[in-house]
């Protein structure tokens, strides 16, 4: 009874894999699509086959029962005709698949020219992302999120300052390790506007498992913007808790390894936070960005994300509040 | 024949013998050491209640350090984590690889204030005369103790059991579980150190 009810809610819960905003099998950006097509059509071609292979098995086993005493007197021919067709069949299906998986591995390969450059840096752990300079403006720097204009071809060059990690975000693209010493890249291109999860996915550390990435498909016009506001100083707040948090900032070791953009912060050890009240995760997809979650995150990183590069440091609980409205402030 | 079975036995003994060793120290690894990630606050805030020579120079450490047995020295998970400390506060942007720099090595065979944890976490938490600036309001006092333990350990005679993590990055002196002080300890020319310090 309780097998019975509890199949089809196992069945539902496996099948919502396939779709959301984190699966290789509801693909929204043109390499993954074509990966899917490949996967759909080997386990399509494998699946007939295999159908007819137990049906020839079943075949067998009934017919032998049935005949044994008339099987020396029988004829090889329809035999060898029936191996020789099985053969054929085989070096024409696996050649087959060979070919299409060949034309998906160049099909997802990069094209010469790109409308976009990021630089992706893999840390222990946390996504570190570079924009470069363009006609637009200067480069900028943010963390754990990913902006991208839809429907444009864009080169991910992929870092990483530590040990090997790997990038995957299945609903767009494969995979592709970040490897020390060395530089891969990676296509990436959404098709449709959303926001599409990723996760290191080669085994970094005590915390790989909170080391995830958003990448958020917009239009040209919104990414323009965002970008736009991400080239921008932060700017100050007159309001005064917010002024006491940023000068309790500068004074404590925050700003030894963060930096934020037109303040005297200027640490290189940790995420840039110039804009971290934007972004809608701390922690490499801890928590959601909200006040609450920033000051419990700097009130005890190491109980959160245990083995992680932030100390816990000594604040007296006002200035801890001033702090995180500071950090909320940051848009 | 006699013989035969006596090596036969010999080699089953044997046999049991390093499967017993192997079981135990399965058993062993089974009992990982605990890792306190947050120290009580009481116990934290009494961990700050050094009582100091007059002169600035060792004394006694307050009774609960001994009580939850003196993990800062010997421990090798708080080891690690005084060693990511002294990354994380630039210590070696004076101190270097522990063998000084601007300010002074710990490697070299001499401490100035004494080899003792009170005195290193006195020179942590109140700075010390000629640049070595206070880190009372930046290290929460467990951090202290754990970076006085790292300190201490790199600057030992003899390699505690217990080490730190390896490095990731290249290896500039000896490693921390070999007594790199020891390796290193250079006398200097004479008179530099007149009153100070045992050679080891």
């Amino acid at each position: 009874m309780k097998t019975h009810r509890a199949l089809p809610l196992s069945v539902l819960v496996l099948a919502s894999g396939c779709g959301g905003y984190q699966s290789a099998l509801g693909a929204k950006g043109a390499p993954a699509i074509h990966v899917e097509h490949l996967i759909v059509g080997i386990v399509a071609v494998c699946t007939v086959i295999w159908i007819l292979v137990m049906m020839m098995l079943v075949l067998a086993l009934v017919r032998a029962r049935r005949s044994v005493a008339s099987q020396a007197t029988g004829s090889e021919k329809p035999l060898t005709v029936a191996v020789s067709a099985a053969i054929a069949a085989t070096v024409v299906i696996i050649a087959g698949m060979t070919i299409a998986s060949f034309y998906t591995t160049r099909n997802i390969g990069l094209p010469d020219s790109t409308a976009l450059t990021i630089t992706v840096r893999g840390q222990q752990w946390w996504w570190q992302v570079f924009y470069a300079d363009s006609p637009a403006g200067p480069g900028f720097q943010t963390a754990n999120e990913i902006h991208i204009p839809v429907g444009r071809d864009v080169r991910l060059r992929l870092e990483s300052p530590d040990v090997i990690h790997s990038f995957w975000v299945p609903s767009l693209a494969g995979k592709q390790d970040l490897v020390p010493g060395r530089t891969n890249s990676l296509l990436l291109r959404a098709e449709k506007p959303g926001v599409y999860r990723g996760q290191c996915a080669e085994f970094c550390g005590l915390q790989h498992s909170h080391m995830a990435i958003l990448v958020i498909a917009e239009t040209q016009a919104a990414f323009e913007g965002w970008a736009a506001t991400q080239r921008l100083d932060a700017a100050g707040s007159a309001d005064p808790d917010i002024a006491a948090g940023q000068a309790s900032f500068m004074a404590k070791p925050c700003a030894a390894c963060h930096t934020v953009r037109g303040t005297p912060a200027g640490g290189t050890t940790g995420p840039d936070l110039t804009h971290v009240g934007g972004r809608r995760t701390i922690a490499a997809g801890l928590l959601e960005t909200t006040r609450g979650s920033l000051a419990a995150w700097i009130a005890d990183p190491q109980t959160l994300k245990p083995g992680n590069n932030m100390p816990m440091v000594p604040l007296t609980s006002i200035e801890l509040r001033n702090i995180s409205a500071y950090m909320e402030s940051l848009k | 024949m006699a013989e035969k079975v006596s090596s036969s036995s010999k080699a089953v003994f044997a046999l049991a013998g390093v499967l017993f060793l192997a079981a135990s120290g399965a058993i062993l690894g089974w009992f990982r050491q605990p890792r306190e990630l947050r120290l009580d606050p009481p116990l934290s805030a009494n961990l700050d209640r050094i009582k100091l020579m007059p002169n600035g120079i060792s004394g006694s450490p307050p009774e609960s350090y001994f009580a939850i047995g003196k993990p800062y020295e010997s421990d090798a998970w708080n080891l690690s984590q005084g060693k990511r400390l002294y990354a994380w506060f630039g210590c070696g942007s004076c101190h270097g690889d522990g063998r000084g720099g601007v300010g002074p090595s710990f490697l070299d065979g001499w401490w100035l204030y004494g080899p003792e944890m009170v005195s290193i976490v006195a020179s942590i938490r109140d700075g010390r005369p000629h640049g070595m600036p206070a880190f009372r309001d930046r290290m929460t006092s467990e951090q202290i103790w754990q970076l006085a333990g790292y300190v201490q350990t790199i600057g030992s005679y003899k390699p505690k059991v217990a080490a730190p993590s390896r490095n990731d990055d290249r290896q500039t002196r000896p490693a921390e579980n070999r007594g790199p002080a020891k390796i290193l300890f250079d006398e200097g020319p004479a008179g530099v150190h007149p009153d100070q310090g045992p050679t080891p």
